[in-house]
């Protein structure tokens, strides 16, 4: 009796039944997410359609009725243009400079809050104030500082002079840029760090310290590899934000000086210069590059992305 | 209060894994039964069909007079008490007694009286306005009992309530469980993995292993009757003993010695080759002390390994060597019983007087009229009692 | 011992840096923000206003009294709570179905909301202010309510459905063996655990409204629908050269303040959601 039996008669019947469950299930499943999905779609999927239908037009709001089919043309004029690259390189070192700080910054600020033992609500609380204060409010504050009639940094670093201008040239407004990009998410970096190292089991440290890890060891053998996933996470949210950096670029600079990012070439042309076949066309490029970066990301880390989705 | 009847259940999972397999159980109204096996034997998949958390492939599941398998969980009006308890954190442990009723819509005056009965049942008076994470793992097992017995419900289920306790807590606990059951006189069903539970609660004990039914018996059957290597294994601490044996005339030839055994045993077992007979560690004694008893049965030498002296009793280890095919068997049965195989040993239980020591020859007695022999191959038990071992499913065919 | 102190000291210092790494900013555009409008004109460096040059409320007045401003507020208000409030109703029910059941498509809403956490938003505000010019959402509140509530949902997704798993799948069916349907299992039983993490998620999302500036700039012309940030950003004093920074630092005090109160009540809250929308083992 341990074989399988021949199927009972009202075997078949039952089956049926069962599966009906699980469509309703599924019918429940499809129906609680369905408001979801379609909200996602109307915002990303279809415009981004209308975006590679636009691209293939050289059509400006201007302009309304000059519009003219011109097929890969705004691509090609957009490739060939070395303003492109220049902003792409640009915003490619926003990424890495940036990415790179913050994680060392947020590393140690981990550190120190998975640490202290006093004072924790506080810590806390101001970390979260960067985390939450709006972008354009972080540019101003920066720029107000960095400013030489108005703020206080030339004032309080050595080697500069009282009336050095920030603003007036590429490399320290890039910098400008850059100190209030990291300041405004190294907390985000942080918290994400904070939780990895809360995984890292204590007992692990403890038997590496036993088996006579100097701190140096401890860190780089034990608590690193283990907190992979979550620097590795870390990492990929952050550099996808930091590569669609834009708000910090217009508030400070207005693209000015070479601060231009992609992002920000691709606003300037589709919604101040209403250049929308251009502007699309870039929109595109501007989608599929955050695409090969992401990819490369995963890539080169290996990112578990389940872990990210949190389908562990 | 109702009868359950579960009849060619099957469970089977998308992959065609048969969770449980044309099971075929009937429990008898007011009746405690205990499921029991290995982890993974499917246990807790058939509890979770009684009570509709899971879909039944095909068979039929029979409460009262009703075929509940279409039924939701709420249809079934059964009471069920978790592994974790699945106390709502959120409601104080007077409104997570009195969930079941607020949702029956019960009259407020109704509700008070019937939380307070169970309450005081369960000693949880003083509790009741607490949440359930400021209790202690007892009081939280109780509240889950309260919130299962303070309605009236067809039967009750239990998914190894006890196993998130430590070992004192678990034995008063196991005793309350017998005591509240015996006082309602309701159906039970209750699985666990522990033998001792299944062996001091059940009325009868349903033994399952991958999904398929070993044997139905009492506590009582299954430890004198195994119906197969399986169940022999699997009740019982320390477990029975399985030595290679041949059958000759009315004499078992095991590793240490010949063994007489009863000739209508002898009988059954008798031109079936190499066979492996199972004796329990307490049907062995120091043949010294066996002699002033002057208990009949058959006395052996061998070296004793180890001794473990507990006071009341003693473990000797002897070793032995095991021919293939019967060692095949064992780390077979080793693996079903979810343990680990190790060397071949026989463990005596010895009287705590025993003096016998540590690499000594030493000189064993043993109950013949007590030895089972199995069938190496198939694992039946060749020497059971059919009349006084309950039900044993896939002995039937044979049998009727 | 010497290790130990050492190891205090280090604590000390570096909870000061981080303290000064969060604070010093804000200290900074609270100081800009007395700094008095002539003295900005002019060029009035250093951290503090320098002597005699201090406004007292003045800008805070100043910034009050415009009435761009205000309305300014008054949208970001309004916008943000709405969206808020509808991304996480569709949020809570998308969650629970990914926590809780098994259907086709599930794989796809999980893809899908992770590519829109990093879709680039600046890509879409072309097509988005054609589109939105056609069928008459530019410069209006759902014009901005909508993307708002698209953005903020894998957020939310992710979150919540981190916070339905967390509680225990028994605890529902516990619920219906007590005899609840499915409806009072999920109302009686899951919603009061999960109310935690739909408030952590509610914070979290409209942070984000509240922040944003894209849409606000690209999707509005005037001050019938424009948030905050972008109206920061197009205020421009009398001298289009030289930038008000004092009464602008005066509105982002202003524009900050619900950040703050937001983080100084509900602090753990955040840190919880933050932290579980994104790493788990």
């Amino acid at each position: 009796m341990s074989t399988v039996t021949a199927p009972a008669p009202g075997k078949r019947k039952e089956k049926a039944v069962a599966s009906d469950r699980a469509r309703a299930e599924t019918r429940l499943g499809q129906k609680l997410v369905a408001p979801a999905i379609v909200l996602m779609l109307i915002v990303t999927a279809f415009p981004m359609l209308r975006a590679i239908y636009l691209s293939t037009f050289d059509y400006a709001l201007t302009a309304p009725d000059d519009r003219e089919f011109i097929g890969v043309g705004n691509y090609l004029t957009a490739l060939t243009d070395p303003l492109f690259w220049k902003t792409t390189g640009i915003t490619v070192l926003y990424m890495v400079v940036t990415v790179a700080i913050e994680l060392v910054i947020g590393f140690i600020f981990a550190m120190v809050m998975h640490r202290v033992i006093f004072a924790r609500g506080v810590i806390r609380t101001s970390i979260l104030i960067p985390y939450g204060i709006i972008t354009v409010v972080s540019g101003f504050a920066w720029q107000f500082a960095f400013s030489f009639q108005n703020g206080f940094v030339n004032s309080w670093l050595p080697f500069i002079g009282d009336d050095f201008n920030w603003f007036g040239e590429q490399t320290p407004a890039v910098i400008a840029i850059m100190v209030s990009e990291i300041w405004k998410t190294t907390p985000f970096m942080s918290l994400l760090l904070l939780a990895g190292l809360a995984q890292v089991s204590e007992d692990m440290i403890e038997a590496a310290k036993v088996d006579g890890a100097t701190w140096m060891q401890r860190l780089t053998r034990v608590i690193l590899p283990n907190m992979r996933a979550a620097i590795m996470v870390a990492v990929l949210f952050r550099a996808l934000d930091a590569y669609r950096i834009f708000d910090n670029i217009f508030v400070m600079t207005a693209g000015a000086v070479n601060t231009e990012s992609i992002s920000f070439l691709t606003y300037r042309q589709t919604i101040e210069q209403f250049q929308l076949g251009m502007g699309s066309a870039l929109s595109v490029l501007l989608f599929l590059s955050v695409l090969l970066v992401a990819w490369l990301i995963v890539k080169i880390f290996r990112v578990d992305l389940a872990q990210a989705r949190q389908e562990a | 209060m109702s009868a359950i009847t579960m009849k060619n259940i099957v469970k089977q999972y998308g992959d065609g894994f048969p969770a449980v397999n044309d099971v075929s159980i009937d429990v008898a109204d007011g009746e405690f039964m205990i499921l029991v096996g290995p982890s993974g034997c499917g246990k807790s998949t058939l509890l979770r069909m009684i009570v509709g958390l899971e879909d039944i492939t095909s068979g039929d599941m029979v409460i009262g007079e009703r075929r509940v398998n279409d039924l939701a969980p709420r249809e079934r009006n059964l009471a069920m008490v978790f592994q974790n308890y699945a106390l709502y954190p959120h409601l104080t442990v007077y409104e997570n007694i009195a969930f079941p009723l607020r949702l029956a819509k019960m009259p407020d005056g109704e509700v008070d009286k019937l939380v307070r009965d169970a309450s005081s049942t369960l000693e949880l008076d003083e509790h009741l306005e607490r949440k359930p994470g400021n209790l202690s793992g007892g009081q939280r097992q109780r509240v889950a009992m309260g919130r299962a017995i303070v309605r009236q419900a067809d039967a009750f289920l239990f998914d190894e309530p006890l196993s998130n306790l430590d070992a004192k807590l678990r034995g008063q606990m196991r005793t309350e469980i017998a005591r509240l059951q015996k006082r309602l006189g309701i159906t039970t069903v209750y699985v666990t993995h522990d033998q001792t539970e299944a062996m001091t609660l059940g009325d009868r004990v349903a033994v399952l292993k991958r999904g398929v039914l070993q044997q139905l018996a009492t506590p009582r059957e299954l430890y004198e009757n195994p119906g197969n290597l399986f169940v022999a294994g699997f009740i019982g601490s320390p477990p029975m003993n399985f030595l290679p044996a041949t059958v000759e005339g009315t004499s078992v030839k095991l590793p240490f010695g010949s063994v007489e055994i009863p000739a209508d045993r002898a009988e059954r077992a008798a031109g079936r080759g190499l066979l492996i007979a199972g004796i329990r560690p307490e049907h062995f004694e120091d043949a010294s002390l066996a002699a002033e008893e002057e208990r009949s049965g058959s006395t052996f030498s061998a070296k004793v390994e180890t001794v473990e002296w507990l006071g009341n009793e003693t473990y000797a280890y002897i070793p032995f060597e095991a021919p293939d095919e019967v060692r095949e068997q064992l780390q077979q049965l080793e693996k079903d019983l979810d343990g680990d195989s190790l060397r071949t040993q026989l463990v005596v239980s010895l009287d705590g007087s025993s003096r016998i020591a540590e690499g000594e020859d030493a000189e064993i007695w043993v109950d013949g009229g007590r030895i089972h022999l199995f069938d190496p191959a198939s694992g039946e038990n060749l020497t059971v009692d059919r009349e006084r071992a309950g039900r044993i499913p896939g002995a039937e065919v044979g049998a009727g | 011992m010497n290790n130990r102190t050492l190891n205090r000291v280090g604590m000390v210092v570096g909870c000061l840096l981080i303290m000064v790494w969060c604070l010093l900013p804000v200290a900074w555009i609270i100081s800009l923000s007395f700094k008095s409008e002539a003295s900005i004109t002019n060029g009035n460096p250093g951290f503090l206003p320098s002597e005699g040059t201090s406004a007292g409320w003045a800008n805070y007045q100043a910034v009050w009294d415009n009435e761009q401003f205000r309305r300014a507020i008054f949208n970001s208000i309004g916008i943000s709570l709405i969206a808020t409030l509808l991304s996480i109703v569709v949020a809570t029910l998308a969650a629970y179905a990914i926590a809780r059941l098994e259907f086709r498509g599930k794989k796809l809403v999980l893809s899908l909301s992770l590519a829109i956490a990093m879709f680039p938003v600046v890509s879409l505000v072309g097509p988005l202010f054609d589109m939105w010019r056609a069928i008459g959402l530019y410069d209006t509140w759902p014009g901005l309510i909508i993307p708002y509530m698209s953005f903020t949902l894998p957020l939310a997704i992710w979150t919540l459905s981190a916070f339905f798993r967390e509680i225990p799948w028994e605890m529902e069916q516990a619920a219906q063996v007590d005899g609840a349907t499915s409806w009072q299992a999920f109302r009686k039983v899951i919603v009061p655990l999960a109310a935690p993490g739909v408030f952590t998620a509610a914070i979290l999302t409209f942070f984000f409204a509240w922040n944003d500036f894209v849409f606000g700039i690209s999707l509005t012309s005037t001050e019938n629908a424009r948030p905050i940030p972008a109206s920061l950003s197009f205020f421009v004093g009398a001298d289009p050269f030289n930038r008000p920074a004092s009464l602008l630092a005066a509105g982002a005090v202003i524009a900050t303040i619900p950040i703050i109160v937001i983080v100084l009540i509900f602090q753990r809250k955040i840190v919880a959601g933050l932290t579980s929308g994104a790493v788990k083992g």
